[in-house]
């Protein structure tokens, strides 16, 4: 495969639409203008488990300004069998928090008030939401395969006997809490029902997504289904699949015909209604040589689903590719709880399983007496550890070298001693960050030429604020050959050819690869049928994405390496991060702004995994108790002093035309090992389960 | 969210006497956090009193070389006061620690006194609470309760008062002035507040139709080199696990005077009296101040989360004092 040269691409352009977003002109789902606008309030469930015995409408409905009230008693029977999305389809009740009723109204401060009048009245029964005793009681099971390249059980060697054998062991639990994505804009919709034709506005990462779910559960043509989607406030992954608020959208407007329903979730709703990231309880056993050189490696993940649904945080997903090793074993397993059902969240699995990974194999340096940099790099495989391919590219070690460089990273054995600056302990620590190449297949993109040289790229694609309109403008800019200006990039609209989601770092991969074919094939038409002149006419051509026929040939995996210096009061156990630095082997980068953002925004949201983010359950009540933002800290400005984010030079021609691994996830990944590992050494104690708050570092 | 009506008060009388009809009225001042309170439907009033044109915006000096704060002043004009600034710098460092700076621009110096606790469970109307529906009962004390109160907890609430500006105030030995149904008073800051005993719903002594027109600061020569050291879970806003605030004053080698107040750990700004008694009249050496700090706490009553804030407390009493001792030589 060649890649495209790049003129457009590597300059660090702005947001195109920045200035429009800064001033308040770029129109989010709910802001979009319509005529006499109606408003939806949901009605939840306030018990985890049991059965709605009555549902008491009469003060609601009597609410001046209501036009209507849905219940599981007038909603319309839906066309799906995800049981997420199968919300007032009967008396039941999955989980505390779940829809029950909706109110529509003139104004959405009515519907507010007269949501909160509907009276229901439950027969409960008893719930468990309880992770931790499922596993110690074995009520688990093995997830159904998540990705099919990405096996789910791994047995390769002998993990027991090697670790029996081993010169030196490490074997821990590792805990993670439920996350909640938390994106600033909420999941939002507006719904329109005009005869037959459905149009939605929806915060959304995938419109086609949208499209053909809506489509089934209302058992529509998909025809009938226009979604747009012009911009999007953040996402962090709830946003791919469809979630209960836009199906209880729908609903409301088939009760208003003609009028556009606003839904937007208040941030309460936020914490059940939009999937979340499990907890996780992982066991990592690691096995060495006297020089540190891995014989096993064990990593077995527990975590929660719902009983509605399946989803697995696939948090050994890592494992396999990082180090060499001839002895392996994974194991992952769900216990299915009477809760909301998790779903995607950044790098899912890498994220989390990363944490367990790395924060053990600092445990291994310091047990070997090793600089971690150093342990790494003595455990770096020449092929792929699992299956033997070779890497179509593989960075690790080029960041970690260029990393240390940059961070000054003292080379250490485990006996060094940390500094101490008044009164506060500082140490430093590193962890490795990995992605997979991932290529999400479906999409088409539409090119149209006209004489004067203006070229129109259409997708339905999205961009959720990450600068994808920029980058991948960039990209056509280059597949065509032709001058940036001369580029327009339309997005966000079913109307324009499918494309798949914004979703596993993969938008840009996926939707510049198809871009590129695209601009191949306009070119040969132009230069076969029109003598290299652009018709009076103009020219249009649609193209498929491009397979890539080195899929099977090669591992293709993004990696990086991540430094960071703690602070930790020796009186007060304060936790503070001065400093994290990654360097990042992710291919070619479009947009050195855009991409920049995206990996600092991961390394930034690894910092807040490590020092602050916990949903917290309460099991009597059976839902998040922490719901909202004041409560569910995230890091914020001052928390964030100085993150750095850097590169190393890397071409890969097996990925794709355009030469690119996708920047939005990796970020994440391995951040917040790096702090835990940087917290062992400022003070000698291992966290091994997140948050890392002051108490558990304080010294009575 | 329920309808409510609006009006607004433009002296202390009128406001007094419209709410004093109306039982389940409300003052509003910025609203920061009423209007949140409202929003989870925890607070239901059916008429707003906005009685920011009622109140003084102003920061006076009194002939006594006090300072009067005007109950309307917001956070963000008092922490950028000089005569606070100079006088009482605990007060400043108190309302730059808490909130942001938005909040801090429209939250008023008598609301801020007068937020609610931010128990997890007082927040969330699908519990139960004895603050917001008394006999109910208390979903902290076998639940989430990391935050909450080590001193003065009652079996039916382990809630804390939320306020830093409290904290400081009740170092300085403030004075709130009020006006109500029965006429002018001044209450002692720390007589404003009470602990939960087993009328949780009641934060405060006030009556209803009380409202809070000033703070009186005393004068206080020492509270010009005092501090406010707060601890919470991140860098950035967020409230705290366990804040001091404190003023010394030394010669000769020997603590003649000081004031110590906590927050984050009762259902008031706790002033350290016991502490401030055994220090008085010996040396400020690390040694007193522990063993101070430690009488003080000798009655905590931890909750299943938050033992961590008794070893917390002391040491952030210590290192406050001990700051604050060492800058002064």
């Amino acid at each position: 495969m060649s890649i495209i040269p790049a003129r457009a691409m590597g300059r660090p352009l702005d947001r195109f639409d920045g200035a429009d977003k800064v001033r308040g002109l770029a129109p989010y789902a709910y802001e979009h203008p319509v005529a006499r606008p109606a408003y939806l309030s949901a009605v939840r469930s306030t018990i985890a488990t049991g059965q709605i015995m009555g549902i008491d409408c009469s003060q609601a409905s009597a609410q001046p300004g209501v036009l209507g009230v849905l219940t599981h008693l007038n909603a319309p029977r839906l066309g799906t069998d995800d049981g997420e999305l199968r919300i007032l389809q009967s008396e039941e009740v999955a989980f505390r928090g779940q829809f029950v009723g909706a109110v529509i109204a003139e104004t959405s401060e009515i519907a507010r008030h007269a949501a909160g009048l509907v009276r229901v009245d439950y027969r409960p029964r008893p719930h468990d939401v309880d992770l931790e005793s499922s596993r110690e009681q074995g009520r688990l099971r093995v997830p159904q395969q998540i990705m099919p390249m990405f096996p789910v059980t791994v047995d390769k060697g002998d993990v027991e006997s090697a670790l029996a054998a081993a010169s030196v062991r490490v074997e821990h639990n590792y805990r993670t809490p439920w996350y909640n994505h938390n994106p600033i804009e909420p999941h939002t919709t507006i719904a329109c029902w005009n005869d037959d034709q459905l149009t939605l506005y929806v915060s959304t990462q995938y419109l086609m997504g949208v499209r053909s779910t809506v489509a089934a559960a209302f058992r529509l043509d998909p025809q009938q289904v226009r979604v747009y989607a012009p911009h999007v406030g953040g996402a962090f992954g709830s946003k791919v699949p469809v979630h209960s608020d836009l199906i209880l959208a729908v609903m409301a407007a088939q009760l208003v015909p003609g009028r556009s329903v606003r839904f937007a979730l208040t941030r309460h709703q936020m914490f059940t209604q939009t999937g979340y990231r499990s907890p996780t309880i992982q066991r990592v056993r690691l096995g060495a040589d006297a020089e540190g050189r891995l014989t096993a490696v064990d990593h077995e993940s527990f975590e929660q689903t719902s009983r509605l649904g399946e989803f697995a945080e696939h948090a050994t997903r890592a494992t396999p590719t990082m180090y060499a090793t001839p002895h392996l074993r994974i194991r992952q397993q769900v216990a299915a709880l009477d809760l909301p059902t998790p779903s995607i969240m950044r790098a899912p699995g890498e994220s989390v399983g990363m944490f367990a990974l790395e924060s053990a194999m600092d445990e291994l340096a310091v047990a070997c007496g090793l600089d971690p940099v150093e342990l790494r790099l003595r455990n770096e495989p020449v092929a792929h550890p699992l299956d033997g391919r070779p890497f179509s590219s593989r960075g690790l070690a080029a960041c970690l070298r260029e990393g240390a460089r940059r961070f000054g990273w003292q080379p250490r054995q485990a006996t060094t001693t940390p500094s101490r600056q008044d009164g506060w302990l500082v140490g430093t620590g590193v962890a490795a960050s990995t992605y997979p190449v991932l290529r999400l297949p479906g999409s088409k993109a539409t090119i149209r030429v006209t004489p004067d040289g203006r070229y129109t790229v259409l997708m339905a694609a999205v961009d959720i604020g990450t600068g994808t309109r920029t980058a991948l403008t960039q990209v056509a800019a280059d597949a065509l050959r032709v001058d940036l200006a001369q580029v327009e990039l339309r997005l966000g609209d079913t109307a324009y050819p499918p494309a798949a989601q914004e979703g596993g770092s993969a938008g840009i991969t996926s939707w510049g690869a198809t871009i590129c074919v695209g601009a191949d094939e306009l070119r040969r038409r132009i230069a076969a049928e029109h003598g290299g002149t652009i018709p009076a006419d103009g020219l249009e051509v649609t193209v498929d994405m491009p397979e890539n026929p080195h899929l099977e040939q090669y591992a293709m995996h993004a990696f990086g390496a991540q430094f960071a210096e703690v602070r930790v009061h020796g009186e007060t156990g304060e936790i503070r991060v001065p400093r994290q630095l990654g360097v990042f082997a992710v291919g070619r980068v479009v947009n050195p702004k855009t991409a920049r953002s995206q990996l600092i925004g991961g390394m930034t949201m690894g910092l807040s995994m490590a020092l602050h983010e916990a949903s917290l359950l309460d099991p009597r009540y059976g839902h998040v108790i922490n719901h909202d933002l004041a409560t569910y800290h995230v890091s914020s400005n001052a928390d964030v002093p100085a993150v750095q984010a850097h590169w190393i030079a890397e071409q890969d021609d097996q990925l794709n035309p355009v030469g690119i691994k996708g920047a939005g996830e990796i970020g994440i990944v391995g951040a917040a090992a790096a702090i835990a590992n940087a917290v062992h050494h400022a003070t000698g104690v291992r966290v091994r389960e997140l948050p890392i708050t002051l108490d558990k570092l304080l010294t009575v | 969210m329920r309808p409510f009506r609006y009006e607004r008060a433009t002296d202390p009388d009128g406001a007094v006497a419209l709410l004093s009809r109306s039982p389940q009225a409300a003052f509003l001042g910025g609203g920061t956090n009423l209007v949140d309170l409202m929003k989870l439907d925890v607070a239901r009033p059916d008429l707003l009193i906005d009685i920011r044109g009622a109140v003084s915006g102003v920061i006076e000096e009194l002939p006594d070389g006090g300072v009067r704060i005007g109950a309307g002043v917001s956070n963000s004009d008092l922490a950028a006061e000089p005569l606070i600034r100079e006088r009482y710098p605990v007060v400043a460092q108190a309302v730059l620690n808490g909130a942001s700076t938005q909040l801090r621009n429209v939250a008023t110096v008598g609301g801020n006194l007068l937020q609610r606790t931010r128990c997890l469970y007082f927040q969330d109307i699908t519990t139960a609470c004895n603050k917001r529906q008394p006999g109910s009962g208390c979903s902290a004390i076998d639940g989430h309760n990391r935050d909450l109160a080590i001193l003065g907890t009652s079996p039916d609430c382990i809630a804390t008062q939320p306020s830093d500006l409290a904290v400081a105030l009740a170092a300085v030995d403030a004075t709130v002035q009020t006006v109500g149904p029965d006429g002018s008073r001044g209450i002692p800051l720390t007589e404003l507040h009470r602990l939960p005993g087993s009328e949780p719903q009641h934060d405060n002594v006030l009556a209803h139709g009380e409202l809070i027109t000033a703070v009186d600061l005393p004068p206080l020569a020492m509270a010009a080199r005092s501090r406010y050291r707060k601890i919470r879970d991140r860098a950035s806003y967020a409230f705290a696990l366990v804040s001091v605030a404190a003023a010394i004053d030394v010669a000769d080698g020997q603590v003649r005077d000081v004031r110590i107040a906590l927050g984050g750990v009762a259902h008031k700004p706790w002033r350290a009296r016991r502490a401030e008694d055994l220090l008085r009249g010996g040396p400020a050496t690390e040694d007193r101040l522990r063993r101070a700090a430690e009488a003080e706490l000798a009655e905590a009553q931890p909750q299943s989360d938050n033992a961590f804030k008794i070893p917390l407390a002391r040491n952030a009493i210590v290192r406050t004092v001990l700051d604050l001792v060492e800058a002064e030589r």
